[in-house]
């Protein structure tokens, strides 16, 4: 037995068995399968899609499946204990310490999902009649209000499905703007060089040319550099403030009037309306469109990579453009528009309402905070990052921007660090998973050399953060005294660091039946 | 303070290890002018128990009516277990699986879940969602654009059969990027593309060609024969598919006569995800294992640790927009997860005899209740055509009043047609699944019955 299978007796760390690896010809989970009367003898008795079913016996056979099926074989309870397990691999706020900058792992609270969840909510088909879906359409109408309240827009359609969906329905009514007035040659759109690879792509997806702004020394947007880039070739400029930095944009409104006058819009990436929920509206600092990210900010779950939900709000001259469906209110009953009755919308953007589950839960999550939780949000998601960011400048860390003053999240720079030892922002990261702490996000924004961009949220305790912050200096401690043992991090899960070059060269991306 | 735990003393030691006096010091750098007042349009806070009943008297105010309504999403039986599990929060509150060795879990998940679409396609690659069917279909666009190298001209045939959201979505998604949406009718008989309208672009440069299966109308398109013509011209073939279904009609990946089609994509509700109002969802998407570094969103892969043992990760990250910016392959950037997670399960649950036997009887509801309504006088099947799993049916009035009637039945009666395919007159498109019994056929039938009399009654 060799040393490293000797510290994984957990049979939960040892466990890496696919399904497909449990099945057992013939077995099934037979309370869900649907009775039928007598499947006919398959022409290939391993393989059931090859039955001659009588159900099926008006469709000719050349429609019917002639290839094999190579689906799990298992009980119900192999599938609820095999499931069970891969949860326990995993790390969740419900779990762990999250602080993934500008994610926002907050709290999702439980009662969100449990009212969402209910049987009525459901079973509504998307395409069931208005008259009979007046509850979750009421619950989806308050909600559009409440964001539009709270980011200062004239109206909000809540279809985006997720928060770069949301951008490029942003985006896409920008350009619909502009071609609208007949203003062809607006083709270009600046994006500072700190903003999320979400906004170039985005631009480039609704056929805008992208163009760098520097950000200057202080963190703020080069005014310079900006005044420069602006004419009439441009259709917008795309900015998040709180910046990805960490920082809050203090010259906006000079940016606002800069890029205005040049005849271009302004779109607000939500990604950070943690900091400056119930503070600062996007509408007053003068955008023009602003997407929001109810994963982040209202707390419905990341799922393990979604389903988000990406609304947009925007101010009246935006308001013919905005993506359908979206729900009106007429007297005391509710609708959703039609396409017909928006004929400059930029049109629908999925097969159905959007993500209405997700919008259950930011509704459900809006209304218990209220006007005054809102504002709470943003005061200890920003009491919470400054504290964690001057406790770990005193413990000898470098901030990115040490003379500005953090917002919900802030960025260190461990670039002296990593002169003096040679650690890396990677092993850092690694290593907290051994603290029993989730990583910051690493190596964003760009521009910052062997950054950790943290973000504590509202929802944790200073005991939490004192314990970052001490696994912070065991950390650097451990730099200095061993750093072959820091990278080699992380030794406490279910699997050591992974070779991802052999991922991407050898790539196996499933299972193989002839395996 | 609901969620945020900080007591009076921890906020003040906080405050002074920050060195300022007041909380709102720490919002100095918002220029004054710009600040909001207090937002007075939001009422105040609710407690758990307040909210609870606001939001049980929101779903309790509307009946849960019999659904026979399909066009795009389906009501299937999803065994407990599934959202069980898929709400346990180390699911349910993780995020994007960045750190790998901290998300097995996730990740496991996914490869199993791209492991089980690829058998149901019989395709080589599969990825770990995007949003919905509708929006997978604009990614399979834009994914066709840059796969094709031999078309130099974006042009993408899009058959009047696919559901019209899809087609609307799709085109609000790649429009801006000069692609150009060709149109393609349907047989009026028989409600699926006739090849040969496809005639006259015999010959000519054309990226791809979009294949439903079954179509929108629930009818069987011929799609061996389109696959083939397709190919034959330099074009991808994209195939937009009701996952559920591939369990007993032939898979994409096996379409025609030489490797099946390029891109399979679809909805992927079907397969254990709640009606809930239109979502979550999520979109699948497969693919040739050649097109791979075209396809968008995450891919799971295995791999191994340090140590040898297997493990799994993101992979092919560098067509992702976090790397590549605006050169990458979309902007998407999280996927379905959790919907996915469910789904999985759900799969794993049925296995493939289970999942034949969901789409079977689907299937046979569908067809007797086709049976009980088109025995009704001046109700009759509009195309000469295999059908799955859903119908057109024809009525002899206008079909919106008549489905408003049905609701007082506790029947909501299908998709009404006439505003999508004016064309059809008064045509209305029905679905049933393994959840209606005869009994619930029968009720629909003997409202509708009563519904045409009356109306008949009230005419004469």
């Amino acid at each position: 037995m060799s040393q490293s299978s000797q510290h994984n007796i957990n049979p939960l760390q040892t466990s890496t068995q696919l399904i497909f690896e449990r099945s057992q010809s013939g077995r099934q989970a037979w309370a869900q399968a649907p009775n039928e009367a007598s499947v006919m003898a398959a022409e290939d008795s391993s393989n059931p899609a090859l039955a001659r079913r009588p159900a099926l016996a008006d469709l000719p056979p050349h429609f019917l499946r002639r290839v094999s099926l190579a689906m799990p074989e298992v009980s119900e309870l192999d599938v609820v204990r095999h499931y069970t397990r891969l949860s326990q691999r995993n790390f969740s706020v419900d779990t762990h310490f999250y602080p993934l900058g500008s994610c926002t792992m907050k709290y999702n609270p439980r009662a969100c999902n449990s009212l969402a969840m209910q049987p009525a909510f459901l079973a509504r088909h998307p395409l069931a009649p208005a008259s009979r879906s007046q509850g979750m359409l009421s619950c989806v109408y308050d909600l559009q209000e409440i964001l539009r309240v709270v980011t200062g827009m004239a109206g909000v359609s809540l279809t985006p499905m997720a928060g770069a969906q949301g951008e490029y329905a942003g985006m896409a009514m920008i350009r619909a703007y502009h071609r609208t007035r007949g203003d062809l040659a607006r083709t270009e759109v600046l994006v500072p060089d700190a903003a999320h690879g979400t906004n170039p792509a985005t631009a480039a997806m609704c056929g805008f040319q992208v163009k760098e702004i520097p950000t200057g020394p202080d963190g703020d947007v080069d005014l310079v550099a900006l005044q420069a880039a602006v004419g009439p070739q441009t259709a917008g400029i795309m900015l998040t403030n709180p910046s990805t930095l960490g920082i809050f944009e203090r010259n906006i409104a000079e940016i606002a009037r800069i890029v205005h006058k040049a005849g271009g819009l302004l779109y607000y990436d939500g990604a950070n309306l943690n900091a400056i929920l119930g503070k600062v509206r996007p509408g007053d600092m003068g955008f023009d469109v602003v997407h929001m990210n109810l994963h982040k900010t209202f707390s419905t779950p990341h799922g393990g990579g979604g389903p988000g939900a990406g609304p947009v709000g925007v101010s009246e001259r935006l308001l013919p453009f905005l993506p359908t469906p979206f729900v009106i209110r007429e007297g005391e009953t509710y609708r959703y528009v039609t396409e017909k009755e928006r004929p400059q919308s930029i049109g629908r953007l999925s097969a159905f309402n959007g993500n209405m589950g997700v919008l259950l839960r930011a509704y459900i999550y809006a209304r218990m905070l209220g006007r005054e939780g809102m504002v709470r949000v943003a005061d200890y998601a920003t009491l919470n990052a400054n504290y964690m960011l001057k406790k770990l400048q005193e413990a000898g860390f470098d901030a990115a921007y040490p003379q500005r003053r953090a917002t919900h999240e802030f960025s260190l720079t461990l670039k002296r660090n990593n002169q003096e030892t040679g650690v890396r922002a990677l092993d850092f990261a690694k290593r907290l998973l051994d603290f029993g702490y989730h990583a910051p996000t690493v190596y964003f924004p760009l521009m910052v050399p062997e950054c950790l961009l943290i973000e504590p949220t509202e929802t944790e305790s200073k005991a939490t953060l004192d314990g970052f912050i001490a696994a912070m200096i065991a950390i650097a401690k451990e730099s200095r005294e061993d750093i072959a043992h820091l990278q080699a991090a992380p030794y406490t899960q279910p699997v050591r660091r992974l070779d991802e070059v052999r991922a991407v060269k050898e790539l196996n991306v499933r299972w193989n039946p002839a395996n | 303070m609901p969620f945020i735990p900080h007591t009076e003393l921890e906020i003040q030691d906080m405050l002074a290890a920050i060195g300022v006096k007041h909380l709102d010091t720490l919002f100095e750098e918002i220029p004054k002018e710009l600040r909001c007042d207090e937002l007075t349009e939001i009422a105040p806070g609710l407690t758990e128990m307040a909210v609870t009943r606001l939001m049980q008297q929101r779903a309790g105010q509307d009946p849960i009516d019999l659904c026979f309504i399909g066009a795009g999403a389906y009501e299937h039986h999803i065994p407990a277990a599934v959202w069980q599990i898929a709400t346990r929060g180390e699911f349910y509150s993780a995020y994007t699986p960045y750190q790998a060795e901290a998300s097995q879990g996730t990740l496991q998940v996914i490869y199993e879940y791209q492991s089980m679409m690829t058998q149901l396609m019989a395709m080589d690659v599969s990825n770990a969602s995007l949003y919905d069917g509708a929006s997978a279909l604009g990614e399979a666009i834009l994914m066709a654009v840059r796969a094709n190298r031999q078309s130099k001209k974006p042009r993408i045939l899009m058959p009047r059969s696919v559901h019209p959201h899809y087609r609307r979505a799709a085109t609000a998604l790649v429009e801006a990027q000069g692609i150009e949406i060709i149109e393609i009718p349907f047989d009026p008989q028989r409600g699926a593309i006739d090849p040969a309208s496809l005639a006259q672009y015999a010959g000519q440069d054309i990226t791809a060609l979009v294949i439903p299966q079954p179509n929108f109308f629930g009818v069987l398109e011929d799609v061996d024969t389109l696959t083939d013509w397709a190919h034959k011209q330099g074009a991808l073939v994209i195939a937009q598919v009701n996952p559920l279904t591939t369990a007993v009609l032939q898979p994409p990946g096996a379409w025609g006569k030489a490797g099946g089609v390029d891109i399979a994509c679809g909805e992927g509700q079907p397969l254990g995800v709640p009606l809930a109002g239109g979502g979550p969802y999520y979109g699948f998407m497969c693919c040739r294992q050649e097109h791979v570094r075209q396809m968008p969103g995450r891919i799971a892969g295995r791999t191994v640790d340090l140590e040898g043992r297997t493990g799994f990760t993101l992979t092919l990250q560098p067509r992702e927009q976090h790397i590549r910016r605006a050169k990458a392959t979309s902007n998407i950037c999280t996927n379905q997860g959790l919907a996915v997670t469910a789904s999985t399960i759900y799969m794993a649950m049925l296995g493939a005899e289970g999942l034949a036997r969901v789409a079977a009887a689907s299937h046979q509801q569908t067809q007797a209740l086709r049976d009980r309504l088109t025995a009704i006088s001046g109700v009759k099947a509009v195309f000469k055509a295999n059908n799955f799993h859903e119908i057109v049916l024809q009525l002899p009035k206008p079909v919106a009043p008549i489905l408003a009637r049905l609701t007082d039945h506790g029947v909501q009666g299908g998709f009404d047609l006439s505003l999508d395919y004016p064309e059809l007159g008064n045509s209305l498109l029905i679905c049933v699944t393994e959840t209606k019994t005869n009994a619930d056929l029968d009720h629909y039938a003997a409202a509708l019955q009563q519904i045409l009399s009356d109306s008949k009654r009230t005419a004469s």
